[in-house]
């Protein structure tokens, strides 16, 4: 046993276990109820359901649709918000950084009912219009905030080599500053995308339920104990998931950049 | 002008962000049940809230007890399970390290919908009943990642000779771990506490999937519950408000806090 102890890299053993447990182990439970029917017999008529379901699809696009609409939106608002904070000439002061992390600190749920209380009173018809509003509303610190990480550390001497050798600040931007905070943009998309195309609640409090999202979809059928096309939707997702992963981690980006 | 253009996109970017938070704020002050109607200046909705006097009161101060004791014990254990991971990790090498970094990053990387799903079919394949036991066990396994790498850095900052020293000199390892490398570890398990802490509190996706049919609520799905049957209890206005408030003030009072240690760090340097 203390030899066990003494060797340090054994301190790890009781979180291995768990995540085998608690991570591994779930997750091959969600690919093992996709292939099998309620009987527990091996059988891909789950997945049949879904390519010959017409609203199940339809739904699918309209969320990848949403998801992208909404990850295009942050970026075009949060970059320049990002640099503008970065930027010493305009802002100095740390009080207004912290205002934009605060909104990463609230519960989702809570913003997003706050904002579609504030469409009721308006008198706005809520749709597609509100549903996007709310969703860049409660992703847009997850862009600013890595962008705003990666310009602020970023050595301001190749921008000053560039404009020192004629680059008028418009090809700088273009051909220097851009370029080194893409690994940003990408840590911002992956932190836009990913919980946007898999949300749910939120969309049925913008839309009021008139806008079905895939997570909803999963949601109801696990709820209502269809658990193996449940599972295929997951399934589904965690491919999206991974492609997107995959496709970031490719130009630089990372998930814990985003954080704190 | 340039300057002006600057500050003013921030600034409205600043007041649209905040319209719905204020909006709620100024409407805890008023007792009307219907939400944009004002029916005059009042603190009754607090005094309601924090006396626990008010319709189905019980259930809103139960949700919000068990949101915080669901907290504390996920981010404990999170804590104390990722700090010993990541002494581990740090001493791994290879495969296995390689292999223990990926089930690490998978929690962080996986929407939450998907995390409550997977756990919901876990419980319900092993057959276990469904409750606060499993919705901790839950919060833990999304909190725990976030540990391991707030306390890594720590480990590759600090000396690694300093363990190895505590033991020859007669300590054993669990004296060496909590004299030695506690103390260096200390600031990356406060953060990792804190990250898992505001995790487990935001968190409603794996909670709702796991909470079981019992009629456990947490905060996140009593007011998901509420919202759905259609009005919001009036006494969640203040609730909201009360916590943009210490959300706000513990977010100044750490960057302060960090401001200082800077600074501090900075003189020191010069001194030496």
């Amino acid at each position: 046993m203390s030899r066990l102890i003494s060797k340090r890299s054994n301190w790890s053993l009781p979180y291995a276990i768990f995540l085998i447990f608690f991570v591994a182990l779930p997750l091959v439970l969600v690919a093992m109820y996709a292939f099998q029917d309620a009987d527990g017999r091996f059988s891909l008529e789950s997945f049949g359901k879904f390519f010959h379901d017409p609203d199940a699809l339809k739904t699918f696009a309209v969320s990848l649709e949403i998801a992208i609409e909404t990850t295009l939106l942050c970026v075009l608002i949060g970059y320049p918000a990002a640099w503008i904070l970065a930027n010493k000439k305009y802002n100095r002061s740390a009080v207004t950084i912290i205002l934009f992390i605060m909104p990463m600190w609230i519960n989702a749920l809570m913003r997003t009912l706050a904002t579609a209380q504030l469409f009721m009173m308006l008198d706005v018809p809520l749709g597609k219009g509100t549903l996007l509003f709310g969703m860049v509303y409660d992703f847009l610190p997850f862009m600013i905030y890595p962008i705003y990480n990666v310009l602020s550390k970023m050595d301001k001497s190749y921008a000053e080599a560039a404009q020192d050798l004629g680059a008028s600040p418009a090809t700088v931007f273009r051909k220097v500053t851009l370029p080194l905070s893409m690994p940003g943009v990408w840590s911002g998309i992956l932190m836009v995308f990913m919980p946007t195309v898999s949300t749910f609640a939120i969309s049925e409090f913008l839309t009021n339920n008139k806008f079905k999202l895939f997570g909803t979809i999963i949601q109801d059928n696990i709820n209502n104990g269809m658990w193996n096309y449940g599972a295929v939707l997951s399934l589904i997702m965690l491919v999206i998931i991974g492609i997107t992963t995959l496709l970031s981690k490719d130009k630089g980006a990372s998930a814990e950049e985003g954080l704190i | 002008m340039k300057k002006f253009l600057a500050k003013s996109y921030i600034w409205i970017l600043l007041v649209v962000m905040y319209a719905p938070l204020v909006f709620i704020a100024i409407f805890s002050f008023t007792e009307s049940r219907v939400l944009g109607e004002w029916s005059g200046f009042s603190t009754r909705l607090y005094g309601n809230l924090l006396g626990g006097r008010m319709e189905g009161a019980s259930s809103l101060v139960d949700a919000v007890r068990n949101t915080v004791v669901i907290a504390v014990i996920a981010a404990t254990v999170a804590t104390l399970l990722g700090t010993l991971a990541a002494v581990g990790i740090h001493n791994m090498r290879g495969r296995k390290r390689e292999a223990l970094t990926f089930l690490n990053n998978i929690p962080m990387i996986n929407p939450d919908i998907i995390t409550g799903v997977s756990l919901f079919l876990l419980f319900v394949f092993l057959g276990v009943a469904q409750g606060y036991t499993s919705v901790i066990l839950a919060h833990i396994t999304f909190c725990t990642p976030y540990v391991v790498l707030s306390v890594l850095p720590k480990l590759q900052q600090m000396n690694p000779n300093i363990y190895e020293a505590a033991l020859d000199l007669g300590a054993t390892p669990g004296q060496a771990f909590r004299k030695v490398l506690v103390p260096v570890l200390k600031p990356g398990m406060i953060s990792g506490f804190i990250l898992a802490f505001t995790m487990s509190l935001d968190d409603f996706a794996v909670t709702f999937f796991t909470r079981g049919t019992e009629g456990l609520e947490t905060l996140s799905t009593y007011i998901y519950a509420d919202a759905r049957k259609g009005g919001l209890t009036p006494e969640l206005r203040p609730l909201m408000t009360l916590i943009f408030l210490i959300v706000l003030v513990l977010l100044f009072v750490i960057n302060v806090r960090q401001g200082r240690l800077a600074k501090k760090k900075d003189g020191a340097a010069k001194v030496l």
